[in-house]
């Protein structure tokens, strides 16, 4: 069985696993990391996004051998390392507005939201509606209008 | 049931001190609580069943005699343990219960530590969660337990300081002595303790002294959820348990007839075991993605189900045909309003796929599952295992929502018998196409109203609901074979028929009034979805309500004024008016709508504004679909008593979100047999794109001291504004839901294999 060698939450890892076995199934079944949730591996809900070299990417749609060793994977476990705190001020930001419900889709929204805000900042822009619409996240639960609050409240702190 | 003319706070409660190391305080389930009824003028109608005992009165009935106990602890630490006999899927269950022990303790909110309890056949019906039920049965039960608690830590600190206990004062998880003497519980917990179990009362906190229930909290479980700690049944680690799904019958309910090459499956990579179960063929691997793999090979014959040749014209063909006459007399000089309401199948399906964790030996079992109905599910598992209910432990696991779906242990059933024919734990999980295709369903039905009126009063009502069977069969036939004798609707129903009795009332003096419900038996796999009834038969009942509002020349708001019943309701109706500027103008092609609804004890009104405009109709999306896009929703809600405002105002927002789905975009459409849906680009539940940018809920002041059901009060409302608001704004009556129904907006995917392979393309949309 081959091994893939990449850099998961700032930790180099190696794991033996087939080739064509998707990186969330890596993460969660062999490495028992279980922020980022099996919603339909369809590359739909976008329960499992996670962040790929600092982008947003769904984990259910890729396969391990596509990542290489110095890929950087950040899970939502490994998100507060990046803005060096016990809390990403996104994260923050969701407990300021008691967003979640379950909380079944919510590393994947907060993990979207960031990445989202990165890429609105780096065009010099502030996060609009518009922008917030092409969330494809899915919220079963429905709390919306508190997921949009709490990016734009995330996003004044980022 | 029970009358109960002095409030709650001059009486006393009964519960016991149970001999344990440290201080253990347990209760009864309380009976059921009253509420006050107030007749009203116009043509009154005689109460409905619903107005008299409604289904979470017959919740609480059914609970009140058994003599299982809920056990609040207190630890040396100080901390309150309290495991609560009902299933969290964020509703924010646990957190309420936080509350109310932190309240009646007098111990930060912090210090208190809520698990979920085992199925314990014990408690007989006192473990079912569903109804909007858990704030109302467990109130009194859980404050009791922790009322007693903090009262015997008093009286332990005063025979400690020779000292009167009614000297001394709680807060913060301590005890204060009248010269300053202090003891923290972690300290007195030990001192605190029962040698034998004796029984005591308690008094309850006045609410004019709570300091934490009725106010906002945060929910206790949020920075585990933020930080990806907060454990689903998938991400538990139990030992030996490996990925296991199943390939599944391209008919619901198929069955196997051959595995034609078993050992080639057996042969991949991963793959350590492959199972023939009741539905489709069990694969076990070391990774789902292996199990993925396996179901794209797996050649099976298979059995068609019973449905094979359904589809949904079939289905409304025969609802059709079932359609009761109506029977209300017809005065002479009255004109009529008749409309007839078609709504689809609908998906309970939660974000979370069903799944559970099953490791079945030879004399004993463990699962874990988010089960509603723990108790049924170990009942049942152990039958399918041969096995006593004593030997099979159910642990209730934290679920990823469940909108009814969890009433059913499908999944838990299924991984008892893979575990079983594999000797060999499991973690099995559906796929989300077979959340969507072989999963419960929100039943098709029609709704046939007719509403007579003369000379300014609407003389009747009468609504007949005809759908494809519900099934109920996760436990509530107990609960009726218990109570039967005592309701007021024996004799001659089906179950469905009196859960519909006891759901369904209507809030208007609309003279003689009729809603009946009459089901199809097609065995298609139905249950409860959010709401259960609510949703359809309000929806059809609102817009019957503009249409007469508009023949008798009056606006919405202010028929329904002269007519609602309940000066609750009237109350949240004005409220929802005034602040949500009903009448303003609305540009062409939008239109405001207003819906009012009472049940589980609430009343709520909602508000929306639509916006069916060429523009907003024809928005560009790929993989999704659009359409008309409701703008605004304002939420008005009187919940009785607020447990804590800032779920409830979370419960209202995710109503909102469900009636607008199921007004507007979401069903399943069928055909050969099975839905065609497959992912959520296929069911279109409300998204970020047709989701309202203008979301306000407003908590009406309490209205009582005793908390209404909130978890589902807000879909019936929402949904019938949605079609009220659509009907205005476009000038139409809207007769079949959800509006998009007749276009099939998406692609469907294979039937099989039963759970397609994942795509392999995800860092081509990397952002």
């Amino acid at each position: 069985m081959p091994t893939h060698t990449f850099i998961l939450n700032g930790e180099q890892v190696s794991v033996n696993a087939e080739d064509n076995v998707r990186l969330l199934w890596v993460l969660r079944d062999i490495l028992g990391v279980t922020g980022p949730k099996y919603g339909c591996a369809l590359d739909v809900c976008k329960a499992c996004t996670c962040h790929i070299n600092g982008l947003a990417f769904n984990p259910c749609s890729v396969q391990v051998s596509d990542i290489k060793p110095t890929d950087e994977i950040t899970t939502i476990e490994g998100l507060p390392a990046t803005a060096g705190a016990d809390l990403h001020p996104m994260q923050q930001a969701w407990l300021d507005y008691d967003v979640a419900q379950c909380g079944y889709c919510q590393p994947g929204q907060v993990m979207a939201a960031v990445a989202l805000v990165n890429q609105v900042q780096a065009e010099g822009r502030e996060i609009s509606d518009a922008d917030l619409d092409g969330l494809r996240n899915i919220c079963r639960c429905g709390t919306y209008s508190r997921i949009r609050e709490a990016i734009r409240a995330g996003a004044q702190r980022m | 049931m029970v009358e109960q003319d002095c409030p709650l706070t001059r009486r006393r409660f009964l519960g016991y001190l149970v001999a344990a190391p440290t201080l253990a305080v347990a209760v009864d389930a309380a009976a059921g609580l009253a509420r006050p009824r107030q007749a009203e003028a116009a043509v009154p109608s005689l109460p409905q069943p619903e107005e008299i005992l409604d289904l979470g009165d017959m919740q609480d009935l059914a609970a009140a005699p058994t003599s299982g106990l809920i056990t609040v602890v207190i630890g040396e630490d100080g901390t309150a343990s309290f495991a609560v006999p009902r299933a969290e899927v964020g509703q924010g269950m646990t957190t309420a219960i936080a509350m109310m022990v932190a309240e009646e303790l007098d111990l930060p909110l912090g210090d208190v530590a809520i698990t979920l309890a085992d199925a314990r056949p014990e408690l007989l019906m006192n473990q079912l969660t569903g109804g909007s039920n858990s704030m109302r049965s467990m109130y009194v039960p859980v404050r009791t337990a922790a009322a007693i608690a903090r009262q015997r830590l008093v009286e332990t600190a005063a025979a400690k300081w020779n000292a009167d206990p009614a000297q001394l004062t709680t807060k913060d998880g301590v005890v204060t002595g009248p010269d300053g003497q202090t003891a923290s519980y972690g300290e007195l917990a030990v001192a605190a303790a029962a040698d034998t179990t004796i029984s005591v009362t308690a008094q309850l906190k006045a609410q004019s002294d709570f300091s934490i229930l009725g106010t906002p909290q945060s929910r206790i479980d949020a920075r585990d959820i933020v930080t990806g700690r907060k454990q689903f049944t998938m991400d538990l680690q139990v030992p030996g348990a490996l990925p296991t799904m199943v390939a599944r019958p391209p008919t619901i309910n198929g069955t196997v007839a051959s595995v034609n090459n078993e050992q080639a499956v057996l042969a991949m990579p991963g793959v350590t075991d492959v199972a023939v179960l009741t539905h489709g063929v069990a694969i076990r691997a070391q990774t789902f993605g292996q199990c993925i793999d396996a179901i794209q090979v797996i050649d099976v014959t298979w059995v068609p189900g019973t449905l094979a040749g359904q589809s949904d014209d079939t289905v409304e063909a025969q609802l059709s045909a079932a359609l009761p006459d109506l029977t209300a007399p017809l005065s002479l000089i009255a004109a009529s309003v008749d409309a007839e309401f078609f709504f689809a199948f609908a998906s309970n399906s939660p974000l979370e796929p069903d799944n559970a964790i099953a490791d079945v030996r030879a004399d004993s079992a463990e699962i874990w599952s988010s089960l509603k109905v723990p108790i049924v599910a170990q009942g049942e598992i152990a039958a399918a295992l041969d096995l006593p209910a004593s030997a099979v432990t159910v642990h209730v696991t934290e679920g990823g929502g469940s909108f009814g779906r969890h009433l059913f242990h499908d999944a838990a059933l299924e991984a008892a018998e893979a575990s079983q024919k594999m000797g060999k734990p499991v973690k099995l999980s559906w796929s989300r196409t077979d959340n969507f295709r072989q999963g419960r369903t929100h039943p098709m039905c029609v709704s046939r109203v007719r509403a007579s009126y003369a000379l300014g009063n609407v003389l009747t009502y009468e609504q007949r609901h005809t759908s494809v069977q519900t099934d109920f069969g996760h436990g509530l036939g107990d609960m009726v074979t218990a109570t039967a004798a005592q309701l007021p609707v024996a004799g001659g129903l089906t179950l469905s028929q009196t859960i519909f009795e006891l759901t369904q009332s209507s809030p208007y003096d609309f003279g003689l009034t009729i809603q009946a419900l009459n089901e199809i038996p097609l065995q298609f796999n139905t249950g409860s979805m959010r709401n259960i009834y609510s949703p359809n038969v309000v929806c059809a009942q609102e817009l019957v309500v503009d249409q007469l509002a508009s023949k008798m020349g009056q606006d919405p708001v202010g028929f329904r004024r002269s007519f609602l019943k309940d000066e609750r309701l009237l109350a949240v109706l004005n409220t929802a008016a005034e602040a949500g500027d009903w009448g303003k103008a609305m540009p062409p092609r939008t239109a405001q709508g207003i819906a009012v609804h009472s049940e589980y004890q609430g009343a709520i009104a909602v508000l929306v504004e639509i916006d069916c405009t060429p523009a907003t109709v024809s928005r560009p999306i790929s993989n999704g679909v659009t359409g008309p896009r409701v703008t605004k929703a304002l939420v008005v809600v009187d919940a009785g008593f607020a447990i804590n405002p800032l779920g409830l105002e979370a419960q209202m927002i995710g109503g909102v979100q469900d009636g607008i789905a199921l007004a507007l975009t979401s069903s399943l459409h069928i055909a050969g047999g099975i839905p065609l849906e497959g992912s959520w680009d296929d069911y279109f539940y409300t998204r970020e794109w047709n989701t309202p940018l203008d979301v306000e809920v407003i908590v009406m002041p309490d209205t009582s001291d005793s908390p209404s059901g909130a978890g589902e009060l807000g879909v019936a409302p929402t949904m019938a504004a949605v079609a009220c608001a659509y009907a205005r704004a476009t000038g139409t009556l809207p007769t079949r839901f959800p509006i998009n129904y007749g276009t099939l907006g998406f692609t469907p995917l294979p039937l099989e294999p039963s759970t397609p392979q994942s795509p392999t393309n995800g860092l081509d949309s990397t952002f």
